[in-house]
């Protein structure tokens, strides 16, 4: 309470310069703690888009639910998208006490969704054909969450640090479970490993774009710099990419599988791998609603909206009462 | 084990309770993404998880009696091997669930709580099984069956008492169960051998349990009980069923039957 009489006190420059302070000290930032309206609007931008694409990213793995090839598979990857949901709703949550200061809610994040503002993950917009899809995505796609989501552990604003720290945990284990469904399908018949190699191919593109492009050129903003300068996160995306490159590639070669890029080497003097790079204005085209699935997915959620509007109706009226 | 004809019976009575909770487990699993909040798709996709856990539980004591493997029994039998109720391999409405799903939830909510009304009811009689591995199951099973009704119990009274167009889209789910809902209650040919064997209580005892139990409901919430359920489009436990079981193992089964003789 002292501490809110104090702001109040202050200009506008002295809060952001004590805001700024706390930061550098590696204090974390409540909900309820004054911050600049900049800080507040980066963080709703990312957490909102990681919140909507946990939940988008439900419904290509959700394709492969009822056609997981064994019991065993069937309940791993049902209890695998119901935690991505959970992640989802637990991020939503973070998010909707950063934007209620601005008079926002769920809805807002729903309409933004449908409208094309609130992007999603660039993988979650592709088409996922084969059960190998379903292995790689929980292997290499969550394998990339987990290094670009565990670089926010220490994120500046505390209870986005703290719902990492869950879903990060949780993450081990999804990554563990599409490794094992990789092994499974590595060691079996021929046509399951043609099965992999596809499934690769398809895949590698997008999980070089996962992490976003080397540097503002490629886009033209800078909203990984400011998060970096607000200790929101604390690498670069060619570092993060680095890192995947590092712990995932002896891993693919190990299987005996080809990453589709005769290029790609690691260059002893640089300590760097060197990759061929992508087409980042494709990267764009997908982000903004362009993909190959992107109008099926939202179609379906935008689907769902209108079918149950009557329940949330029905809930609304009874909160009422 | 004691004759051939009872454990004929015991098999039988396994099906019915592996194969309710695997369609209606999968026919939950189509609502992922889709459900009226999020919470609820958190809530929901547990709940079918859970549903599904217990399927493979049964289907494994299926497989210690012999059955085969319980991936082979719940992959690749053919539709008239099923023994659910006809009424659980309903679809969830028009479209697919990967194409222009029109799902409706009032049904998912009558489906699911009537359905697990009864599901409490028969394993409050399964733990007192004299088949001790399936008693053993049904006491495991009931742990978390307790949450699954009590969450479809609070969505049921909160749709059947809120706006006249929830009363009206539910009361048009509860007909539509009510027409086949006898096929759950009933257990089959096989009953009488059940029952005998006290592998289970007698259906008329358990029907009769789960109509009072529906119908204080009922007149708590405002609503006509209108007597028994029927089971107009067939007998499930006698491998009755409708071109939407068909559909539903096509696609349960389409990876594991491209090779169930390798690992996946």
């Amino acid at each position: 309470m002292a501490a809110m009489l104090d702001y109040d006190r202050l200009t506008e420059d002295e809060k952001l310069e004590h805001f700024m302070e706390r930061i550098n000290r590696g204090e974390k930032i409540e909900a309820d703690d004054w911050m600049p309206d900049d800080y507040r609007i980066s963080l709703i931008r990312l957490i909102s888009m990681h919140g909507i694409s946990e939940i988008m990213g439900a419904l290509p793995e959700k394709e492969w639910v009822p056609k997981a090839p064994s019991l065993h598979r069937k309940l791993a990857i049902m209890a695998k998208v119901q935690d991505e949901m959970g992640h989802g709703q637990l991020l939503l949550r973070v998010a909707e006490d950063l934007m209620a200061p601005l008079g926002k809610n769920r809805e807002d994040i729903m309409q933004d969704l449908f409208s094309g503002k609130l992007k999603f993950h660039n993988v979650f917009h592709m088409s996922a054909p084969t059960w190998g899809d379903a292995g790689m995505i929980a292997w290499l796609v969550d394998g990339a969450a987990i290094i670009s989501q565990s670089m926010m552990l220490d994120s500046s604003y505390g209870p986005y640090a703290r719902a990492l720290k869950r879903i990060c945990a949780e993450e081990v284990f999804h990554a563990q479970h599409g490794e094992s469904i990789i092994l499974a399908m590595a060691e079996g018949t021929p046509e399951q490993r043609d099965m992999l190699q596809d499934s690769l191919n398809r895949w590698w593109t997008s999980l070089i774009m996962f992490f976003g492009p080397k540097s503002a050129k490629e886009t033209g903003n800078s909203n990984a710099d400011k998060n970096i300068m607000y200790k929101i996160r604390a690498k670069t995306n060619e570092e993060l990419r680095q890192e995947f490159f590092t712990k995932y590639i002896p891993r693919i070669w190990s299987l005996g599988l080809t990453i589709p890029d005769e290029t790609i080497r690691f260059d002893e003097q640089t300590q760097m791998w060197i990759y061929k790079d992508v087409d980042w204005n494709e990267f764009k085209q997908i982000v903004t609603g362009n993909g190959p699935e992107s109008h099926n997915r939202l179609d379906l959620r935008r689907r769902s909206y209108d079918n149950n509007a009557w329940v949330r109706d029905a809930l609304a009226a009874k909160r009422a009462i | 084990m004691t004759t051939p004809s009872e454990k004929g019976a015991l098999i039988e009575l396994l099906y019915q309770l592996a194969d309710d909770d695997f369609i209606l487990a999968y026919r939950g699993s189509e609502w992922l993404g889709l459900a009226p909040h999020i919470e609820e798709d958190v809530a929901f996709s547990s709940i079918n998880q859970d549903m599904m856990g217990h399927a493979n539980l049964y289907y494994r004591l299926l497989e210690q009696l012999g059955e085969g493997k319980a991936d082979e029994i719940a992959h690749l039998r053919a539709p008239s091997k099923f023994r659910n109720a006809v009424l659980l391999e309903e679809v969830n409405g028009p479209g697919t669930y990967l194409e222009k799903p029109d799902y409706d939830w009032a049904f998912a909510v009558v489906r699911n709580y009537f359905y697990s009304v009864h599901k409490q009811i028969r394993l409050d009689s399964l733990r007192h099984s004299d088949f001790e591995p399936l008693a053993e199951a049904a006491r495991k099973i009931m742990t978390e069956q307790y949450y699954h009704l009590m969450h479809w119990e609070l969505w049921f009274k909160q749709l059947v008492t809120s706006t006249d167009e929830a009363k009206s889209r539910m009361n048009a789910a509860i007909e539509k169960v009510w027409r086949d809902f006898g096929g759950v209650l009933t257990l089959g040919p096989a009953y009488a051998e059940m029952v005998k064997a006290n592998f289970i209580d007698d259906e008329n005892v358990l029907k009769q349990r789960w109509m009072k139990r529906i119908e204080a409901v009922f007149n708590e919430t405002g609503l006509p009980f209108s007597g028994e359920p029927r089971m107009e489009r067939g007998n499930g436990r006698k491998g009755e069923h409708t071109p939407d079981l068909t559909q539903a193992l096509a696609t349960l089964s389409e990876v594991y039957a491209t090779n169930p003789q390798t690992g996946w």
